[in-house]
């Protein structure tokens, strides 16, 4: 079942992505930085961040790191499976290749203070959040338990309880409602933050840039972070994009930029340590860009012609997330057996949460008319 | 040869204003360029220039003097060397009449049969107020209510509003809660919808509603949307408010009505009032809603006095339409602007015998539809006025309804005026031509009473 949905990869020539040869490599000292003048330091993060690139984490700290991303690669895994089964319907992106970015980010976050926000490619950051399996998938498969009721599907979740506000399917408009949300925080004067993630091809949108100017002009507690998955769908960063090294994007807005390697989440890490206090002391926006990549195509419907097996197979063979930690844990003294255990518990956690999604029942036909507004009238 | 100095209209929807200060006495050399007055619109306090050399003769509106019609004589001058003048002190365009203009007068708020309006007790006293003032009183009570209110958009603070409606909040709010934005429409209605989502109630101000086209896709996409999609867990209580329908003289671009493109969509509340007591009451309830809310005014109304109960708590309910004017003959429904040339076709209908029933619609979604079949089962005809595009517009829907619900209580055909069907041209001649007008009104009730 699930090796019919890998992407097969294209026989003809494709024009390389500027970027999937260097990622991860760090640092990538062939980058030129922009010229500042004065006091314009755009590159005072950047610099910080060169200095120490690793997080320096408890083992405690990087098991449970592991624990989460392989949660969100099984899950993801599974989610593939009941796509081909017919159980969940229309659009589904999955977030493969791309866990260091969520689990790393999001474990430099204040819990219960700080809010989050990301396009229509959410499961993983959900899962982040350590919110319950089962109510996600219950969701993918649009049932009554999932975490929307089932009114909105894979693209369209929330939990405002985590303060995570979705789950937006129009690409881009995410970045300007995280905008929002940071100047609810900066007007509540709550000290919290608002990370924003939105992709690559979602960095060419209009308003991205009306919301850097605002969010500059007004230094707003944001994070901007730009998941280069390296594909706007189909699309390779360099056919879409004038200017690849998107952590410049924020230059004409005085917005920092973080060139961050997305596929080591201890890295991720250390980066939103230094972007995360930055913001936290009033000094305004950051651009983070992290350089992931994504291992299925841009939605279950996509074949991936775009790119060859190969150039997936490399990244999934050198630069894997999950593989790369699990090295750094058998380097830190623990044992096969000891990963082996969290990978059983997680596929049964996966288990559990697919069997729930497809037992549990659909919404009552009169939740069709339900939340369409908060009051009556 | 004397040059007379008119009363210039300093903006498309200006019909008096106040000459607030002589900056030159009589006598006085003038060079073109030299700012000879200041005078105070509708919309701001501007400087009238001179366009000619001469010597400034008799001053014959004396400063301070208020409510200066356009193209009043407010001072002579002297031609350089007794010479006639080349020009005008004031272009052609600004001293020609306003197609639109109508006089400022002070109508009664007659609450006639309203549901659920808030009793007036009576002895309440009224008080007189144009209705952007209501709209602004509406903001600036709200605000000392509820912390969490603020309002953002294009010139709303320093500037005291495009249009004069946020004039004052600054001063009394400050800048933290009176937000000037760049213009950059799509992304600060992203950033309004956002704070919404995050807890606060922003007023998201469009100085017209035609520029929020450019900020839809948060309107309907994320602010309508997003609680249905959430099943229940994410809240937008946000107003996008600004005037809407057609200005005066500003071309297509510049002159849509967006009602019926709003009234489409689940999830969102619109509201578009008429008198300065329907705005102030319904503004106040639309801010303390917990559903995102679409609030339309009209800026040829905003000038307008009317009569609003002087009461602290004067909040109306949303989703009930008002019965302006009572008859057995026709009902006619209308909202916005069109409520005005709709009571004035029944003022003329009256005198020929026919007795008109109003019908103001206020909230265009939830539609009232019971307001509107219970005064087609008392009436028997019913014709719709509408400022706007005919095709998928609110008369339609109108006309919808009263064939699906009211098919047995018609006598005739339900008919609609509304605009015609093309993009509002600028010539004053094509615009009048092209905007509905009380004669069409009058013209279509007496088709469905069989008169002529």
């Amino acid at each position: 079942m699930a090796a019919a949905l890998v992407p097969i990869g294209a026989k003809q020539p494709h024009r390389r992505p500027r970027k999937d040869a260097d990622l991860a490599k760090a640092p990538r000292s062939k980058k030129t930085v922009p010229t500042d003048a004065g006091d314009f330091v755009l590159h005072s993060l950047q610099e910080a961040h060169e200095q120490q690139r690793r997080f320096e984490a408890t083992t405690d700290q990087m098991l449970h790191f592991y624990e989460q991303m392989l949660l969100i690669r099984r899950f993801e895994e599974r989610a593939g499976q009941l796509y081909g089964l017919g159980l969940i319907g229309g659009f589904c992106h999955l977030y493969i290749g791309q866990e260091a970015v969520a689990v790393g980010l999001q474990s430099a976050l204040k819990e219960g203070l700080d809010s989050v926000i990301t396009g229509y490619r959410d499961h993983g950051h959900m899962l982040a959040y350590g919110i319950d399996p089962k109510v996600i998938m219950a969701e993918l498969t649009g049932r009554q338990a999932g975490i929307s009721k089932g009114k909105g599907g894979s693209m369209h979740m929330f939990s405002t309880e985590h303060k995570f506000y979705g789950g937006h399917g129009i690409v881009g408009a995410q970045v300007a409602l995280g905008g929002g949300l940071a100047l609810a925080h900066q007007y509540k004067g709550d000290g919290g933050l608002c990370l924003a993630y939105f992709g690559d091809g979602a960095a060419n949108q209009g308003q991205v840039y009306e919301t850097f100017n605002m969010a500059s002009l007004w230094k707003l507690p944001i994070v901007f972070v730009i998941e280069n998955n390296q594909y706007a769908m189909g699309t390779a960063v360099s056919r879409s994009s004038a200017e690849t090294e998107f952590y410049r994007r924020g230059t004409a807005f005085r917005i920092p930029g973080m060139d961050v390697n997305g596929m080591d989440v201890l890295e991720v890490r250390q980066a939103a340590e230094i972007a995360f206090k930055h913001v936290r002391e009033g000094n305004g926006p950051v651009l983070m860009e992290l350089n992931t990549y994504r291992y299925r195509g841009h939605s279950m419907s996509d074949p991936a012609k775009y790119r060859t097996r190969e150039e997936v197979q490399d990244v999934r063979e050198h630069k894997d997330p999950i593989e790369g930690l699990k090295k750094t844990l058998l380097d830190a003294g623990k044992t096969e057996d000891e990963l082996k255990d969290i990978d059983r518990r997680i596929r049964a956690a996966v288990s559990e949460a697919a069997d729930f999604a497809e037992n549990s029942p659909e919404p009552e036909l009169s939740e069709l008319y339900t939340d369409v507004l908060v009051e009556s009238y | 040869m004397a040059i007379e100095l008119k009363m210039p209209a300093l903006s498309p929807t200006m019909e008096e204003g106040t000459l607030a200060r002589w900056l030159k006495k009589e006598g006085d050399e003038i060079v073109a360029g030299d700012i000879i007055a200041e005078i105070e619109t509708d919309k701001a306090t501007m400087e009238f220039e001179a366009v000619d050399e001469g010597t400034l003769g008799a001053i014959l509106v004396p400063e301070g003097t208020e409510n200066v019609k356009v193209g009043t004589v407010i001072a002579t001058m002297a031609g350089e060397g007794g010479e006639p003048a080349s020009a005008p002190a004031t272009s052609p365009v600004a001293a020609a009449p306003e197609p639109n203009a109508e006089p400022v007068r002070a109508e009664p708020a007659k609450a006639t049969s309203t549901t659920g309006d808030p009793e007036i007790p009576a002895g309440t006293a009224m008080k007189t107020v144009t209705v952007r003032e209501a709209l602004r009183d509406a903001m600036a009570e709200e605000m000392r209510a509820d912390e969490r209110v603020f309002v953002m958009g294009e010139e709303v603070a320093q500037y005291q509003g495009a249009y004069k409606v946020t004039q004052g909040l600054l001063d009394e709010f400050g800048p933290k809660r009176v937000i000037d934005t760049p213009i950059t429409e799509y992304g600060f209605s992203g950033i309004g919808t956002g704070a919404a989502m995050g807890g606060l109630k922003p007023i998201v101000e469009f100085m017209t509603f035609n520029f929020a086209m450019q900020a839809i896709d948060h309107i309907i996409n994320s602010a309508a949307k997003t609680n249905y999609m959430s099943g229940g867990q994410m809240r937008c209580p946000v107003v996008f408010r600004g005037p809407n329908g057609a200005a005066s003289r500003v071309g297509a671009q510049h002159s849509q009505n967006y009602g019926p493109w709003y009234a489409s969509v689940p999830g969102l509340i619109v509201i578009a009032p008429y008198d300065a007591a329907d705005c102030k009451g319904l503004l106040r309830a639309a801010i303390r809603s917990e559903d995102p809310v679409v609030f339309l005014e009209n800026e040829l109304v905003y000038g307008r006095s009317f009569e609003v109960p002087d009461v602290d708590e004067w909040v109306l309910p949303i989703g009930k339409a008002r019965i302006m004017r009572e008859g057995a003959d026709v009902t006619i429904v209308a909202y916005s602007i069109a409520v005005g040339l709709a009571l004035e076709a029944a003022e003329q209908l009256a005198a020929e015998g026919i007795e008109a029933e109003v019908i103001d619609l206020r909230t265009l979604r939830p539609l009232d539809t019971e307001a509107i079949l219970t005064s087609l089962t008392k009436t028997n005809r019913l014709i719709i006025a509408e400022e706007g595009w005919p095709t998928c517009s609110i008369a339609s829907e109108v006309m919808a309804v009263c064939m699906e619900e009211g098919f047995d209580h018609l006598d005739a055909p339900v008919l609609r005026v509304t605009d015609e069907d093309v993009p509002l041209p600028y010539a004053a001649n094509l615009e009048k031509a092209a905007l509905l007008d009380s004669a069409r009104i009058v013209a279509a009730a007496k088709k469905v009473c069989y008169r002529n």
